[in-house]
């Protein structure tokens, strides 16, 4: 009889950080106790909490270990699944409480403002398994509309909830449904859009890897609301672990007739199949992601006709994220009330946001639409680390734009964000430091964005290159005043002109950045000075001859020999050999070196 | 699946082996396996727990778990329930004595007060 489940990360993170290896060992080494009858190993989806992988939970305790390595095994089989005695030092702890240690996940700073809609069963279920998802009220939720409710119904239910397009526009999920059930046709398609392409947001690989069942019952649903009877899940081949588990879940779900003819009798037929993407960015854009999927080279074709009309092979389709798919069934379980209880006026339910860049807590968390930056920030992701200032957040990757620090306060929710002029994007967000130059910044996301244009109309193809020129020019000393109105002016024709989402919204990092730290576009161009000390072109580096020992210790470590001087006395740098690498601020002891 | 009877029985079936994971347990039973409990038979207690528990559909709203040493070696196995505020602690427990536990406590809520470490000091 098992008494004792551990469930230990199973996500690409963790995976990465060798979970599967422990998890090997760790069934070894119950084994070599002869616990195999009364402990199980599962592993899981994703925790969220990524840095700290690998992680594991032994339940029914809830003891939770973060950092643990194959070494660690031993003992916690030993120590706890056999005597009973927690591992102390494995224990998860939160960094700012040394007094009460956090034993269980639900106790972290990091978990405690969270509310799991769509990661409800991540980290709780084995995702190969049907039956734990089943044993999680999963596929209740199909056999309820499919019993009990006309499609009408269904799409009145998913409108009532007040549910909007999780992948970042926002879109009213119901309104999109009702707006495709309508059109008569004989065939229409469910597409479910899993090419995640900002980068640092990485919730759809997450729901897809720890809960693959749920997208495979919402979009029956969906089939079902708008009377279509197959459906495409696009997902990038880099996802492998997404895509290994959610085949699986296909197969399982086919093997139980979740999906195929007649199902739970009512005569209702859907199936699905997996499309694999290259990895375009553009592919994120739901036309030419079904440009894509009938087999040609992913790019964008002008609306309308919407896909509600005219979408995959012609025919009406509906095109919904992953974490808007991962909201469905809970919605039908709990009620539409039960979701639009939760988030702001506008903005109902939870999102998930991809907390990464200098964060204590990277990783993923979900939390109710509304909740400040602040407390997103400060409470749930631990802070800044190092002691450094927050500058900005960045949300909606390239696409998006950036918080400044003066608005901390602000409630996340979609509205807010757009008058920011920012967006919500598929939830990736991007903490920065006082260390972060923000025409840098801009530079790195159009650097990502010139790459991934996919060529089809000028605006974006051209377009995005000359914004690109600018910023080059005027991080590399040689901007002028004139530069920064031409910016402005470019951004604001790209916006206009482009054929999609991506060009409309390429020039977003600029435009933000240029209305929040226009000053800094300015020290560059006036002063010829990076304030954060990050464009290279603008730096000097410097030995202060009263720091300096003369210890050599730079002079040996410059890849270059830009540096001079004999020994206990004060070293020079040549400028016009330096490559201001920063080997020799690194090796200093005396702190010495300064760039300005 | 041709009907929602059959999800159920799956539902039903697979539900009594996850929710260990919830912490939604009200009572919680725990066993202290450090050496010396393990030594006077501490672990096919546990197991007789683990398994009284599920025969009787309590997973879930009991919790079976071991903890170390608990400090009182001589009444090895001992055995604490905790439900609320209350904790009663059995000792000197065998699997004969676990299933009366079960029954009498766990079910129904009446404590066996003669395997009570109060009755054994007496």
């Amino acid at each position: 009889m098992i008494r004792t489940h551990v469930l230990i990360c199973g996500g690409t993170g963790c995976t990465s950080s060798g979970s599967m290896k422990i998890g090997d060992k760790l069934e070894q080494e119950i084994a070599a106790k002869g616990l195999q009858d009364e402990v199980k190993v599962v592993r899981t989806g994703c925790f969220g909490l990524c840095a700290l992988g690998p992680v594991m939970i032994v339940y029914p305790e809830g003891t939770f270990y973060s950092m643990v390595t194959i070494d660690d095994v031993e003992e916690i089989v030993e120590e706890h699944l056999l005597k009973g005695r927690p591992v102390d030092r494995l224990v998860h702890k939160d960094v700012d409480e040394d007094v009460i240690k956090a034993k269980s996940l639900e106790e972290t700073n990091f978990y405690k403002k969270q509310i799991r809609v769509a990661l409800r069963n991540c980290g709780v279920i084995d995702p190969e398994q049907i039956d734990e998802y089943i044993a999680m009220d999963g596929y209740a939720a199909l056999g309820k509309v499919l019993t009990e409710y006309t499609p009408e119904q269904v799409i009145q239910v998913v409108l009532d909830s007040g549910l909007r397009g999780r992948g970042g526009g926002g879109f009213p999920t119901g309104r999109k449904w009702a707006l495709t059930a309508p059109n008569k046709a004989p065939q229409k398609y469910v597409v479910c859009n899993a090419d995640e392409g900002d980068p640092g947001a990485f919730m759809d690989r997450s729901v897809l890897e720890g809960d693959p069942h749920s997208i495979i019952e919402a979009m029956a649903i969906c089939g079902y609301a708008v009377g279509a009877s197959m459906g495409y899940v696009y997902v990038r081949a880099e996802y492998p672990i997404a895509v290994k588990r959610l085949q699986i879940a296909i197969d399982q779900a086919r093997e139980y007739g979740l999906l195929g003819k007649d199902i739970f009798g009512t005569g209702f037929d859907f199936d699905m199949e997996i499309r694999l993407g290259a990895g375009a960015f553009v592919c994120g854009e739901e036309t030419a992601l079904m440009t894509s999927i009938e087999g040609n080279r992913g790019e964008p074709r002008p609306r309308p006709p919407y896909p509600a009309v005219k979408g995959l092979f012609g025919c009406p389709t509906v095109e919904n994220n992953v974490e808007t798919f991962a909201n469905i069934p809970q919605i039908i379980l709990k009620g539409p009330e039960w979701f639009a209880s939760m988030g702001t006026e506008k903005s109902k339910g939870t999102k998930v946001f991809a907390l990464g860049g200098k964060i204590v807590n990277t990783g993923l968390v979900e939390i109710p639409m509304g909740t400040t930056l602040r407390e997103i920030i400060e409470e749930i992701g631990g802070g800044v680390p190092n002691g450094k200032k927050f500058k900005a957040a960045q949300t909606g990757g390239p696409s998006g734009g950036c918080i400044p620090a003066s608005l901390i306060d602000t409630e996340v929710d979609y509205d807010n964000l757009v008058a920011m002029g920012c967006m919500m994007g598929s939830g990736g967000l991007i903490v920065m430091d006082e260390d972060t130059c923000m025409v840098d910044m801009a530079k790195f996301f159009l650097d990502f964005t010139v790459e991934e244009s996919c060529g089809k109309c000028t605006p974006c193809r051209v377009g995005t290159r000359r914004l690109l020129e600018i910023l080059d020019k005027i991080t590399s000393g040689n901007g002028t005043l004139e530069d920064i109105d031409k910016l402005e002016e470019l951004c604001n024709y790209i916006k206009a002109n482009s054929l999609c989402g991506l060009g409309q919204t390429a020039p977003n990092p600029v435009l933000s950045t240029l209305k929040f730290f226009r000053d800094e576009y300015i020290a560059h161009v006036v002063d010829k000075r990076c304030p954060a000390g990050v464009c290279k072109d603008l730096l000097t580096f410097y030995i202060e001859p009263e720091k300096c020992k003369g210890c050599t210790k730079c002079m040996r470590n410059c890849p270059v020999n830009a540096i001079s001087g004999s020994v206990k006395v004060p070293h020079v740098i040549d400028p016009a050999k330096c490559i201001k690498c920063g080997a020799c601020i690194d090796n200093c002891a005396f702190k010495a070196i300064i760039k300005k | 699946m041709k009907s929602l009877a059959e999800l159920a029985a799956i539902r039903e079936k697979m539900q009594s082996k996850v929710n260990i994971r919830e912490n939604g347990a009200t009572m919680k039973v725990v066993v202290g396996m450090a050496t010396c409990g393990i030594s006077a038979g501490a672990r096919p207690v546990l197991n007789a727990f683990v398994e009284g528990v599920a025969n009787a559909g309590l997973t879930g709203k009991v919790s079976v778990s071991q903890t170390g040493c608990i400090g009182i070696c001589q009444y090895e196995p001992v055995v604490e329930v905790f439900s609320g505020e209350e904790k009663v602690t059995y000792v000197n427990m065998t699997t004969e004595k676990v299933a009366k536990v079960i029954e009498d406590h766990i079910k129904n809520g009446k404590v066996v007060t003669e395997y009570t470490i109060g009755a054994a000091t007496k």
